[in-house]
C-alpha cells in the first residue's frame, strides 16, 4: 500500500520518532539540551537542513547514482551533499541575515555530524520512498527531533535544582528521562506503521 | 607512550561511551541482539583502526581548514568496505542492521579519536588507540545486548537459554529499555568509589 506523504509526516513525528525509536542524533541531543533556547535554535536548524537534504539526496540518488550504477558510493555522496549544503546555508544566512546567523548559525556546523540527517537519507533509500514521501519523512523527522529535544531541555531545567545521585549527574539522568519519554511515545505506536 | 598504556587508556579509563558519552546512537540501536552488537563492534574496530592509521599517515599534509572534510571522507571509504563485506558475506545481518552500518560514518567516536589522537600521534600508535577505543565500545554494546537479548528473547547469540517457563519481557526489545540499560550502566560505572579506611 502506498502511504500518503501526510501519514508519513505524522508517523515520523510520533510513532517512529527518529530519536526515540531509531536513536539517531543522540550526541547533540544530549549535549545541547541544557537550555530550552539553544535547543530551539538547534531544533529549527535540524528541521530546515533535514527537509532540504532529504530532497537533495533523493534527487542525487535517483538521477545520478542509479543511472551511473554507483550506488555503493551513496554514503560518501550523501555526506558530501549534506556538508556542502550546510556550508552553503551558513554562508547565505551570514550574508543576508546576521541576526538569524547568530541565533541559528552557530548550530549549523554541529549538524553535519548529526547522524539523524544522514540516517533519514538512508532510511529513505531503504524504505523506497517516492519524492513527496521522502520530503514529508524528512520534515516530520526533523519536527520529531525538535519536539524531543525541547521536551528534554524543559525537563532538564526543572531537575537541575533537585538532588540526583552523583553517578547519574549529566548524561545518566538525561538518558533515563529520554527513556521515559520513549516509553510515553510507545503509546502512539499501532496507530500507523511506516517501518 | 607504551602500547599497553595507550590501549588501556582508550578502552577503559577514557572509554568513549561511558566517559565521553560519544557514539551512543548505535550503542542503543543495535543492542537488542548479541550478534548484531558483535558485528557492529567489529565494524567499528576496523574503521577506527584503519581510519586512525590513514589520518595519522597524512596528518601533516592535510590543510587545517578542510581537515574535518578529509577525515569524514576517509572514514566513509572504510565504512563502505565494511558495508560491502557484510552485504556479500552476511546478508541477513546486514539487513537487520539496516542503515546503522552506514551511520558508523557519523559515529562521533571515530571523529573524536581522529581529532583527539590520530591527528597528533604516529600511525602505529593510532592503530592501537583505534583498536582500544573500538574494544571499549564493543564491550559496552555486548553488556547491554546481553541483558536485552536474555530478558527480551530468552536467547543469547540466538541460542535458547531460558526454558519454556520464561515469559519474554517485550519491553526489553523495544526502544525505551535501551535508554534505561545504558543509563544504568553509566550510573554504575560513574558512581564515585567510597574511600576505604
Amino acid at each position: 500500500m502506498e502511504l500518503s506523504p501526510f501519514i508519513i509526516f505524522l508517523a515520523a513525528i510520533f510513532t517512529s520518532n527518529i530519536l526515540l525509536t531509531n536513536f539517531l542524533g543522540m550526541c547533540s541531543f544530549l549535549s545541547v539540551s541544557k537550555e530550552v533556547e539553544s535547543s530551539l535554535g538547534l531544533g529549527f536548524a535540524v528541521v530546515f537542513v533535514m527537509t532540504l537534504t532529504t530532497a537533495l539526496n533523493y534527487v542525487v540518488y535517483h538521477f545520478i547514482l542509479v543511472p551511473l550504477d554507483i550506488i555503493y558510493l551513496q554514503y560518501i555522496i550523501f555526506i558530501i551533499v549534506i556538508a556542502a549544503f550546510v556550508q552553503l546555508t551558513e554562508m547565505i544566512i551570514e550574508r543576508f541575515s546576521p541576526l538569524l546567523y547568530y541565533s541559528l548559525g552557530i548550530f549549523l556546523p554541529l549538524i553535519t555530524v548529526n547522524c539523524a540527517i544522514l540516517g533519514v537519507s538512508l532510511f529513505m533509500i531503504i524504505r523506497d520512498y517516492a519524492f513527496l514521501q521522502s520530503v514529508a519523512y524528512g520534515a516530520g523527522s526533523g519536527l520529531g527531533w525538535l519536539l524531543a529535544i525541547l521536551a528534554l531541555a524543559g525537563i532538564r531545567q526543572k531537575v537541575k535544582v533537585k538532588f540526583v545521585p552523583a553517578g547519574l549527574v549529566g548524561a545518566g539522568l538525561s538518558l533515563i528521562i529520554t527513556g521515559i519519554m520513549a516509553l510515553a511515545f510507545v503509546g502512539f505506536s499501532g496507530i500507523v506503521v511506516i517501518q | 607512550m607504551k602500547i599497553k598504556e595507550i590501549f588501556v587508556t582508550s578502552a577503559f579509563t577514557q572509554n568513549s561511551v561511558w566517559k565521553q558519552i560519544l557514539g551512543i546512537c548505535s550503542a542503543l540501536a543495535v543492542t537488542n541482539l548479541m550478534m548484531n552488537s558483535l558485528v557492529m563492534g567489529l565494524g567499528v574496530i576496523f574503521t577506527l583502526a584503519l581510519s586512525g592509521f590513514t589520518i595519522s599517515l597524512i596528518r601533516n599534509f592535510i590543510p587545517k581548514r578542510i581537515r574535518m572534510m578529509v577525515q569524514t571522507l576517509i572514514i566513509a571509504s572504510y565504512v563502505i568496505i565494511v558495508d560491502l563485506f557484510l552485504k556479500a558475506n552476511y546478508p541477513e545481518i546486514s539487513k537487520s542492521l539496516g542503515p546503522y552500518v552506514g551511520l558508523i560514518i557519523t559515529n562521533c567516536i571515530i571523529m573524536g579519536r581522529a581529532e583527539a589522537f590520530a591527528g597528533k600521534n604516529s600511525p602505529f600508535e593510532s592503530i592501537i588507540d583505534g583498536i582500544g577505543a573500538g574494544v571499549g565500545y564493543t564491550l559496552v554494546l555486548l553488556v547491554i545486548a546481553f541483558v536485552r537479548e536474555l530478558f527480551g528473547f530468552g536467547t543469547l547469540f540466538g541460542f535458547q537459554i531460558m526454558g519454556d517457563w520464561w515469559t519474554k519481557w517485550s519491553i526489553m526489545v523495544m526502544a525505551p529499555s535501551a535508554f534505561f540499560m545504558l543509563s544504568i550502566l553509566i550510573w554504575i560505572i560513574n558512581t564515585p568509589k567510597k574511600q576505604v579506611g
